[in-house]
């Protein structure tokens, strides 16, 4: 009973909330983040919603390669979608390739935050030499595009890592890459945050009774940051995901057996002039509209933490 | 410093009168690897160095043989050979064409790091008669001992030694020679400048020997590798390029109906197989320990059984393979029908994995280039599917060939299981039956492929199985001295039959060329797939 009136306050505490009546005025946001769900539980529950695994060579049947999608000419039931030069069902392949997309998403923001988060509160809280330090280096990254530092981490870690261990250790080296690139962002937010909170008369309080500074800078700064980090966060996904498609299709991402989106329009692109569309087209069409509803979650985000740009809403 | 001059006013001359300008642009998938002409023994990069540098013989469009550099030679004893150099041939900087050269060259194909030492396999001595007249000694007679020379080409011993290049740059170790960049031949055509995988500039050499009967009438020449298909095939539609090739079997269709180009399609003279470790005690890149299931002849025939090569042919190759029972195809001096593949059987497969003893499959690594042949990395998917499904887990590790080849080819020999092609130099097959199958061992015995002493291996070269048959070996050096033909052409057949009854490499297909040519260009397509600069005319 108790639980139930938990749950109950909980929920009119969230419709009560700005953030919610922001969310429900705006039609773009519910669809993008009804967008984002979808595809997201849908990658998460791939492996029970597709007819096939597209991962192991023992299901695919090379006889069944370059079936239309159902409605064209040829078509077959048993691939909705098409296959692709290898027999893999694209529904399959794309569902698949979305779960690894998102989890190189995923991950790598987590990483980016972690290091950004970490290194904007200490620059921040510190000054002095080790802000500048630290901040100076942001400025060095920055001024490089992300996906070149991602390319050079990725390039450097093929060299070191023993060759015949790459395909396993491919995900790990993909999420490194792309976090390591990925943190400047975080970190000048932070610091930022970090700067004004610090000389906050509740700050200050704390200090006057003894509390040590890393607890300061944890318990005090860090959830008065927290708000812009989670917009950077969540645009940062969407950069994220782009970036590995990017790398994926330049051939230096996941391997080849395991296709992420990115990998899937590589290979589709090969086949352009040929007729064969739907193999690059629909990872495509499915990339562009998760890259899209995220940053439109995205925006809407940031104009919500934003009061100068809050919207008149009825309240 | 003069050549220089002349070149930068012939590049003015071109410059200044671009009506009369004939350029020749062309795309290919990858780039020649080295401008060393005895770095790679592969086909790509000894067509394309062919244009620069010419043999003692040359190959003509339908690779009838041509004499080039020699104007003659005379067999005067059953061991001996005379050739007769051409007088009057200079080099493109100037040198003077001299039997010195000829020697120079002999010894430089056979130095530490060069892959084309074939090319004199059983010449004991070469002996200068005088200045244009040489003679080989051969250690058994040789009716075929010229005919791999139209890609052995000469290079000026001055010139080489003044730069430091007496040995070629061997491909395996990255050390760069003053030959990886520049180029010094006799040929048609002289190499202006290149940048290894972006573009490669060549313009006719105007001192030619055979300038009097030259078909060509182009002014300039730019290469420019294309890795992607797409990519390439783009190029040549929009008129960026005037030639292309390998055009992907998915668009042939599109150049021909497009109304600027037309496509050139042939049967090539490549063999397409799998190669298969048979010589080591453990498999690299596997989880069997202490075991190599390829030395079991019934796992090799499960493999071969678990292709599905009929699959390949139309789904992968779109039509434009013949599946082929044996390593050399049709054209090939050897080739005969009676041969048949194996049959398609996944099910006899599993069998013969669990008889011999790996029922419940085994994991390798395979290597496989991804920009050298038709649809090679395509193929090697689908391989790695089809293997699969007999509990054959692969590892699929598709590379450039430049980094492919220095991987697998020796001293590092660094695979267990491989995707290659091979196009015999010769047309015969002695050749094959010399490279992939002779055992690659430093004389009668001792261990296949020695740890330290892997680039001295001649015989074998290029049997990175280390498929090992005394039986064969001995065939193939009677096949090299025999000179009566319907014995030699028995021989042959007994050695292939061996061979195949051992599964020592399952053949693919023989693939199609596939150039694709703007209208206004007429070309001269060579079925082993090189392209000689010297047939091209431009409108």
């Amino acid at each position: 009973m108790t639980a139930i009136a938990r749950l109950r306050r909980t929920i009119a505490r969230v419709r009560d909330h700005d953030l919610w009546h922001d969310f429900t005025a705006s039609r773009i946001t519910v669809a993008a983040a009804a967008v984002t769900l979808a595809i997201v539980l849908a990658a998460l529950f791939a492996p029970w919603i597709t007819p096939q695994n597209p991962f192991d060579p023992a299901e695919l049947d090379l006889l069944d390669a370059f079936t239309p999608p159902v409605w064209a000419e040829g078509g077959d039931w048993r691939f909705v979608l098409g296959t692709d030069d290898q027999g893999r069902d694209l529904y399959s392949a794309m569902l698949h390739g979305a779960r690894i997309s998102l989890l190189v998403g995923f991950a790598s923001v987590l990483l980016a935050a972690a290091i950004g988060v970490t290194l904007g509160l200490v620059a921040g809280y510190s000054g002095g030499a080790v802000d500048a330090t630290i901040m100076r280096i942001a400025d060095i990254q920055i001024s490089f595009p992300a996906i070149l530092i991602a390319l050079l981490i990725d390039g450097v870690a093929r060299g070191v890592l023993p060759r015949d261990r790459h395909d396993e250790l491919a995900l790990y080296v993909l999420v490194f890459a792309i976090g390591a690139s990925g943190w400047v962002q975080f970190a000048r937010t932070v610091r930022g945050s970090t700067l004004v909170e610090k000389n906050r008369e509740y700050v200050q309080a704390a200090r006057v009774i003894g509390v040590r500074p890393a607890a300061i800078v944890l318990r005090h700064v860090l959830p008065n940051a927290m708000g812009p980090v989670l917009v950077i966060a969540t645009i940062g996904l969407a950069v994220a995901i782009l970036t590995e498609a990017t790398l994926s299709f330049l051939g230096v991402g996941v391997p080849p057996t395991q296709p992420s989106l990115g990998t899937l329009i590589d290979i589709g692109q090969d086949f352009l002039f040929s007729g064969e569309w739907w193999i690059v087209v629909f990872p495509g069409v499915l990339l562009a509209a998760l890259i899209l509803a995220v940053n439109l979650l995205g925006d809407w985000l940031r104009d919500a933490f934003n009061p100068k740009l809050r919207k008149g809403v009825a309240r | 410093m003069r050549t220089k001059l002349t070149l930068a006013a012939l590049a003015l001359a071109l410059a200044a009168t671009p009506a009369d300008a004939k350029e020749l642009r062309f795309a290919f998938q990858g780039d020649a690897d080295s401008m060393d002409p005895y770095t790679l023994n592969e086909t790509f990069t000894l067509g394309f160095l062919g244009n620069v540098y010419e043999g003692l013989i040359r190959r003509g469009p339908d690779l009838s043989i041509e004499p080039a550099l020699a104007v003659r030679w005379q067999i005067v004893a059953p061991d001996r050979w005379r050739f007769h150099l051409r007088r009057g041939v200079k080099f493109h900087e100037g040198e003077d064409f001299t039997a010195d050269d000829v020697l120079f060259s002999a010894d430089r194909v056979r130095a530490k790091g060069s892959d084309l030492t074939t090319r004199l396999a059983g010449v004991k001595e070469i002996v200068k008669i005088d200045d244009h007249t040489v003679e080989f000694v051969t250690e058994a007679p040789n009716p075929i001992l010229h005919v791999e020379w139209g890609s052995w080409g000469m290079m000026s011993k001055s010139w080489a030694e003044k730069h430091n290049a007496a040995t070629p740059e061997a491909m395996a170790d990255d050390q760069e020679k003053y030959t990886t960049r520049h180029a010094n031949g006799t040929g048609p055509f002289r190499l202006v400048s290149r940048e290894a995988g972006i573009k490669a500039v060549a313009v006719p050499n105007p001192h030619w020997w055979d300038n009097a009967n030259k078909e060509h009438n182009l002014t300039k020449i730019t290469f420019t590798p294309i890795a992607s298909d797409a990519t390439r095939v783009a190029a040549l539609l929009s008129g960026q390029v005037d030639m292309a090739y390998p055009i992907p079997v998915q668009d042939i269709g599109r150049i021909d109906r497009n109304p600027g180009t037309r496509m050139l399609v042939g049967p090539e003279l490549r063999t397409i197989f799998l190669g298969m470790d048979q010589f080591r005690d453990e498999l690299l890149y596997s989880d069997v320990k202490g075991r190599n299931p390829f030395k079991d002849r019934r796992v090799r025939e499960a493999v071969y059984r678990a292709i599905d090569i009929e699959a390949i042919r139309r789904k992968v190759m779109r039509d434009l393979s013949n599946p082929s029972a044996m390593m050399v195809g049709p054209g090939i001096n050897g080739f005969s029908a009676d041969f048949k593949r194996l049959s398609h059987d996944p099910e006899w497969a599993k069998e013969l994995l669990a008889a011999a003893g790996y029922g419940k499959g085994f994991e390798v690594g395979m290597d496989c280039p991804n920009d050298r042949y038709v649809n090679d990395e395509a193929i090697c998917q689908a391989v790695v599917s089809m293997l699969a499904r007999i509990g054959i887990r692969v590892k699929l590790n598709a590379q450039p060939k430049a980094k492919f080849f220095p991987k697998i080819l020796a001293p590092r020999v660094d695979t267990s299981f491989h995707l290659l092609g091979w196009t015999p130099g010769s047309f015969d097959s002695w050749n094959p039956l010399y490279n992939l199958h002779g055992c690659p061992r430093l004389g009668g015995a001792g261990p296949i492929w020695p740890e330290g002493a892997r680039d001295r291996i001649s015989q074998g070269k290029v049997n990175l199985g280390g498929y090992c048959n005394p039986k064969v070996d001995a065939l193939a050096a009677r096949i090299l001295s025999e000179t009566d033909k319907a014995e030699r052409d028995r021989l042959i057949k007994e050695a292939w039959s061996m061979t195949i009854s051992d599964i020592a490499y399952i053949p693919l297909h023989q693939q199609a060329l596939a150039w694709g040519v703007r209208e206004g260009v007429t070309v001269a397509q060579r079925p082993d797939n090189q392209f000689a600069w010297r047939h091209v005319r431009v409108k």
